[in-house]
């Protein structure tokens, strides 16, 4: 009787459906995100349970030259391959927009990058990067361009270009195609209207399509800002962090201290510090750019 | 590292038994036996053991290996199962096992690994004792890596070492008859090796094996050292300065590029003619003896390995990739897996195994000196004294977790590229890596 009231209750019912959600985000997530944090508090080394060191590893990391370096690194790395990755995007999302011979088969290739797993393609990037074999440098020998082949991954500030380069190649498809699908889903009859007002296209671009994407755009430059930052295997496959740690991400850093060298707590402080990153990420594009007064062709105040 | 298929295993046994035909079985090894006290192991009734080793460099490793699991299960009745893991892999498995207190009873492990959690591992002092006795006794590296105190905690296995491996004609070419056994030497063939056009090539990225084990070798050589014996860092000093004033004149004869060069990138360019030294297994060698592409196999001849020349200090100081087999004191059979281990060091076991790795792992006891993969052909013999001429990682100080810390992190290599490259003068170099260093040598 009482049972088949309590399953009738809609409240109830409703909780007693979202237990198994919740119990996955809380095994799942929540509780290794606090552990790591705890961690991070820790000094426990792989083997041995650490005990409460307060932000001893935060301040140890500070002073330490490779972890700051590897800080001044991942900003590098994100901003300029996110910058570079929305102009990027926006443009081919742009251009696929327009009516296209083969539309959907084209379309469609330009998804590659993205779906092939990222281990692979750095490795084929480790092959165009090759210091000996490196088939870019070879082409511009051949076409007398150059005398020596390009070490590029042997120079810090070349090496930090090309996994730029290479994230890039892989990012841009992630957006391109997010905006595209922002993109259609403007309403054509704002365009009809900019054209009797006697808007040119730049004019329909920054009235009209801009303000219509941000939402969108926000939501997948946090994606992009947050894959981006977090990256771990392209650096691994294609530098390990070298040469000089010049690439090394805090996201590398931390497996190597961490894991390969058995210092859990620092690696896991070094994962804990990359957080507040993170969020003013999301915390920028969600209130920097969903801002509906804007959008809906307002001035904020 | 060359992929090594089963025909050519076949093919290079053969080659090894007709060698043990003509040299006969080693006296010595079977005198000292005799004197040897006998190893009193119970395994317990129905033992099921679990073994985790690093995934094979070579594939007769694992064949070979995998045959002798199954001899023991088939003498001894006790069910063995094994899994491989890349060898980076590996510390982390044993150190969440032994910190969670279950996971494989045996696992072979790398360098600092027994130090990271000496407590949890069980007392193989007997089966250290036993091995010793009977096989000539252990290199003096492997007591540093094996023995806690005055008791052993695992019992190596062997390392997986390396040489100057070059170019003979190429050598010859630059006026010299044989290789260099001293730094000045070796300097001098660089640089001739570089005014032809043939130069040589060794590794300056985050390399994890090739690139500790030659900027190791190198520091340690002219008397520079990461701690003192009670680890105190003294790595800044004028004897690591004279080392890194070496790295850069020796670097400037390099092939460009070196600095972005991981672990395979020295077999590339060696393989394809571009390098004519590096640092290295015997994996080019038996690439190239083992190639399809005839320009490759051309090569084979021409190979020659050298051990690292010997610096100021008068003494070997290689380093190599060393592992170890570590039971875990939770296993529920003990004596089984001290049976397992003891076993696969046992002569019938080990030298056929060593044979098909192609000497890709030296010994770690003195008697198997005399197997013959090691002069059936006369190009492996001198990776036969790799363990012999081993300085320990922690050099001068503990193993431990400051030890491993540091020379994941690279300190070494990137000192030794900082220089090496000119980014940093040898005394800032030499700073940095004190500062790096002192961090995880902290009290």
């Amino acid at each position: 009787m009482s049972l088949s009231r309590f399953f009738n209750n809609r409240n109830t019912l409703g909780a007693v459906f979202m237990v198994p959600a919740g119990l996955i985000l809380l095994v799942f997530l929540t509780y290794p995100l606090g552990l790591g944090t705890w961690l991070g508090f820790t000094d426990a080394k792989i083997g041995r349970a650490g005990e409460w060191v307060g932000f001893e590893n935060f301040t140890f990391l500070f002073g330490d030259s490779v972890a700051r370096l590897s800080l001044f690194n991942t900003l590098f790395y994100t901003i300029v391959a996110s910058i570079i990755k929305f102009v990027f995007g926006l443009w081919l999302a742009l251009l696929l927009n327009k009516t296209l011979p083969f539309q959907a088969f084209v379309r469609a290739v330009v998804l590659l990058p993205f779906i092939v797993p990222t281990a692979l393609s750095a490795l084929a990037f480790w092959w165009l990067y090759d210091a000996q074999f490196s088939v870019l440098s070879w082409a511009l020998v051949k076409m007398g361009l150059i005398d020596n082949y390009i070490t590029f991954l042997g120079d810090p500030w070349l090496a930090r270009g090309s996994v730029v380069a290479a994230n890039i190649w892989r990012g841009v498809p992630f957006v391109a195609i997010t905006l595209l699908a922002g993109l259609q889903t403007i309403s054509p009859s704002l365009y009809e209207a900019a054209s009797l007002d006697g808007a040119t296209e730049w004019q329909k671009f920054w009235h009209v399509t801009l303000p219509m994407l941000t939402p969108i755009i926000a939501v997948v430059m946090t994606f992009s800002v947050l894959f981006t930052f977090t990256d771990f295997q392209l650096i691994y496959v294609l530098t390990r962090g070298g040469p000089l740690n010049a690439t090394h991400l805090m996201a590398t850093l931390s497996f190597q201290r961490a894991i390969l060298g058995g210092a859990l707590g620092e690696g896991a402080a070094l994962a804990t510090a990359m957080v507040p990153f993170l969020l003013a990420a999301i915390l920028f594009s969600y209130f920097g750019l969903q801002r509906r007064a804007w959008q809906q062709g307002g001035s904020d105040k | 590292m060359s992929n090594f298929n089963r025909r050519d295993f076949l093919k290079a046994s053969a080659g090894v038994a007709a060698g043990t035909a003509a040299v006969g079985v080693g006296g010595e090894a079977l005198a000292q036996a005799k004197g040897a006290p006998a190893l009193n192991l119970k395994p317990e009734k129905g033992a099921k053991l679990r073994v985790l080793k690093w995934k094979r460099f070579v594939q007769g490793d694992e064949d070979l290996f995998n045959a002798n699991i199954k001899k023991f299960s088939a003498q001894t009745g006790i069910e063995v199962r094994i899994d491989y893991e890349g060898f980076e892999d590996v510390r982390p498995k044993a150190a969440v096992a032994a910190n969670v207190g279950s996971g494989p009873d045996v696992i072979y492990g790398f360098f600092d690994d027994p130090h990271l959690y000496p407590e949890k591992l069980l007392d193989v002092t007997d089966v250290a004792n036993y091995l010793g006795n009977k096989y000539g006794g252990w290199y003096d590296v492997c007591k540093t890596y094996g023995m806690s105190g005055n008791k052993w905690i695992s019992i190596p296995l062997g390392a997986a070492g390396a040489t100057f491996v070059h170019r003979i004609s190429h050598m010859q070419a630059a006026g010299f008859k044989e290789f260099p056994k001293d730094m000045k030497g070796f300097l001098d063939l660089c640089k001739a090796l570089k005014a032809k056009g043939t130069p040589a090539g060794f590794a300056l990225g985050n390399a994890t094996g090739d690139g500790n084990a030659w900027c190791h070798w190198l520091v340690w050589a002219f008397g520079g050292r990461m701690v003192d014996e009670k680890n105190n860092v003294v790595i800044n000093s004028p004897e690591t300065i004279k080392a890194l004033e070496y790295a850069k004149e020796l670097y400037a004869t390099f092939i460009p590029g070196t600095l972005s060069w991981l672990d395979p990138n020295n077999n590339k360019a060696f393989l394809d003619g571009l390098i004519s030294v590096t640092n290295n297994g015997i994996s080019v060698y038996y690439a190239a003896k083992n190639a399809t592409d005839p320009k490759v196999k051309e090569m084979t001849a021409d190979i020659g390995h050298a051990p690292f020349p010997i610096g100021p200090v008068g003494r070997g100081t290689e380093l190599h990739l060393f592992t170890e087999a570590m039971i875990f004191k939770y296993t529920k059979a003990p004596q089984a897996a001290k049976a397992f281990v003891t076993f696969m060091m046992e002569k019938e076991q080990y030298e056929p195994w060593q044979q098909a790795s192609i000497g890709y792992v030296t010994q770690p006891l003195k008697a198997y000196e005399s197997n013959p993969i090691w002069t059936s052909d006369p190009k492996n013999t001198p990776y036969r004294d790799c363990v012999k001429n081993m300085t320990p990682n922690s050099f001068a100080g503990k193993l431990g977790y400051a030890s491993a810390g540091t020379m994941a992190d690279f300190v070494m290599v990137n000192m030794v590229a900082e220089a090496a490259s000119g980014s940093k003068s040898p005394k800032e170099a030499a700073e940095r890596a004190e500062a790096r260093a002192k961090r995880y040598y902290k009290v």
